[in-house]
């Protein structure tokens, strides 16, 4: 469990983190979602005490992270990749902060297995690729078997076997009850690992809900229907109170009514149904819609919805 | 690949040991980072090299060039003899400061305070861990340019200089305390400046300039705060024959303990102070 309350940091004259309380629970995959600059590293450092917050209070299982003695048994974390000298090996770089927590050489070598660079241990990890070098920073994250993991970004240089086995990973992490939260610019990879978002802009918090009530909230959700009568049924629906839009290929988007309702107004009035389907709305919109506001590094309206 | 077996929570057991196992953990840990990066052993056998070769060098040369009357008249072999000192203090010194500016610059510095919450524990260790190197390796690489000086100087030379004479034990160990000395105070600049350039920049900047800014200044200052400057206290230490104004051997070496010291406490100041 981690609790932020109130959580402010400020670089200079720049409001890094801005008053952001949240909470992230046992037992679940948290996404933490924000656009460029909101303060998710920021809030990650702050998780960890690498800096201090200018106000408010975090707290890793009740207790701030700087107060334990050997914290790799409690926390692990993955902080910007590249947390490692380039002239050691990844053994080493293993060994040296295993050590320091009393942990032994043999998990060392246990953690390089799982996370898949045993065959790279004794190599310099200087010469190591994005993914190999996130791979190590998770198993370095993994050495003291922690109930909670801290990961900045975790899939980023992986490839797809990697994205998909570090998904699998955290899932199975989260079942035996470990808190887990995650930051990732990917969104459709958060739909299929996070069950819990929390998202922040310009290091506010702007929602945290289960992934589900995020999307059934969403303005993007809404029946599909397309039928030879559209005119007539908009018109019968619309008599109804529902709202409808009229999609560029002819369909409609109705939304204000249950597809139950649609059905049988459409039986009730002798039109004949293509296609009745509910549309939800992806994370992504309904991401963009929830920092349309307070995105900080704007690429041209459409531009950062249409791409990644 | 397996996933869950080695995430188990039998996977890995917590040491039950209090704060001084812990002190103990963190300085295994201290020097296995410094142990395993090749600069360190490049530093080391630079500051052995360089001693020995200057030793052995001036150990060559000098009775072929010098005639017996001014093998006789020279003042201080010793410091002939440790003439390697010019360059083994900046191979130590360069040591001290990668310590820590590694870890920033490299990045390593998150993933030591994530492991390592308590900063001034963390530094502390280096601290140790590099006193106690740097010390044996100045005091080894300091004798062994005796040893390699002595080995070339012909029996019957006025040079040759056992370590029963007055001050020569106690110049040959002053040299090897200063190595050590100068890199704690490496790593304590290293701490301050978190960048390497900065920080060897400041250590080699306050050892050599204000020595060559006193020379243009009048007699008055040479002699009051001369000898208090880092490169005069310095060879106070491991020089033979005082030169005058210049403090008594152990009282210079008393001055640089200072000054590395001075370093320390900021590093241990800043460093939990400052955001990682």
């Amino acid at each position: 469990m981690i609790e932020a309350s109130g959580l402010t940091k400020r670089y200079g004259a720049a409001l890094a983190v801005d008053g952001l309380s949240f909470t992230v629970p046992p037992g679940q995959v948290t996404g933490f979602l924000g656009p460029n600059g909101a303060g998710k590293s920021t809030t990650m450092r702050l998780i960890l005490g690498l800096d201090a917050p200018d106000a408010g209070t975090v707290t890793v299982n009740g207790r701030p992270y700087a107060s334990y003695r050997r914290p790799l048994f409690e926390v692990g974390a993955l902080l910007e990749a590249r947390s490692f000298h380039g002239g050691r090996s990844a053994y080493n770089h293993l060994l040296c902060l295993a050590a320091s927590n009393g942990i032994g050489r043999r998990r060392v070598a246990e953690v390089l297995d799982l996370v898949g660079l045993d065959g790279a241990a004794r190599r310099r990890a200087g010469g190591f690729s994005l993914g190999m070098g996130q791979r190590l920073g998770i198993a370095a994250a993994l050495l003291g078997d922690p109930g909670v993991l801290v990961l900045d970004e975790p899939v980023n240089g992986l490839d797809p076997e990697g994205v998909a086995w570090i998904r699998e990973l955290l899932k199975s992490l989260a079942a035996e009850g470990r808190t887990i939260l995650i930051s990732s610019h990917l969104m459709s990879e958060m739909q299929n690992t996070a069950d819990r978002l929390v998202i922040i802009g310009h290091g506010k918090l702007i929602a945290q809900a289960a992934i589900r009530e995020l999307l059934a909230s969403a303005s993007g959700s809404y029946v599909r229907v397309r039928s030879p009568h559209a005119s007539e049924l908009a018109a019968a629906l619309e008599a109804r109170g529902a709202r409808v839009t009229r999609n560029g290929d002819g369909t409609l988007a109705v939304t204000g009514i249950s597809t139950d309702a649609i059905g049988e107004i459409a039986r009730a009035c002798g039109f004949t149904l293509a296609e009745l389907a509910t549309h939800q709305a992806s994370l992504e919109e309904r991401y963009m819609e929830l920092t349309q506001d307070t995105a900080e590094h704007r690429s041209g309206a459409r531009v950062a919805a249409a791409g990644k | 690949m397996n996933i869950t077996t080695a995430a188990r929570p039998d996977a890995v057991t917590r040491p039950a040991g209090g704060a001084a196992a812990h002190l103990i953990e963190v300085l295994v840990s201290e020097w296995d980072k410094l142990r395993t990066v090749r600069s360190t052993w490049w530093a080391l056998a630079a500051v052995v090299v360089f001693n020995v070769a200057g030793g052995a060098a001036l150990g060559i040369v000098l009775p072929k060039t010098f005639n017996a009357s001014q093998q006789a008249s020279h003042r201080d072999p010793v410091q002939l003899a440790l003439i390697g000192l010019h360059l083994s203090q900046i191979a130590i010194g360069v040591l001290g400061v990668l310590l820590i500016s590694s870890e920033y610059t490299s990045g390593m510095i998150r993933a030591s305070l994530a492991a390592v919450p308590s900063r001034r524990l963390l530094l502390a260790a280096k601290t140790a861990v590099l006193a106690v190197t740097a010390v044996v390796a100045g005091l080894a690489s300091s004798y062994a340019a005796w040893l390699a000086f002595q080995a070339f100087v012909p029996a019957g030379s006025p040079m040759r200089m056992p370590l029963s004479d007055p001050g020569v034990a106690r110049a040959f160990t002053g040299a090897g305390l200063y190595l050590g000395l100068l890199a704690l105070a490496g790593l304590g600049l290293g701490a301050i400046f978190r960048s390497s350039a900065g920080a060897i920049t400041a250590l080699f900047g306050v050892l050599f300039v204000p020595s060559i800014i006193m020379q243009l200044l009048p007699d008055s200052w040479q002699n009051t705060v001369g000898p208090y400057l880092p490169m005069n206290a310095a060879e106070s230490v491991y020089r033979v024959p005082q030169a005058p104004h210049f403090l008594a051997p152990w009282a210079g070496l008393g001055v640089l303990c200072g000054y590395a010291a001075a370093t320390l406490v900021a590093g241990f100041i800043l460093i939990g102070r400052r955001d990682a």
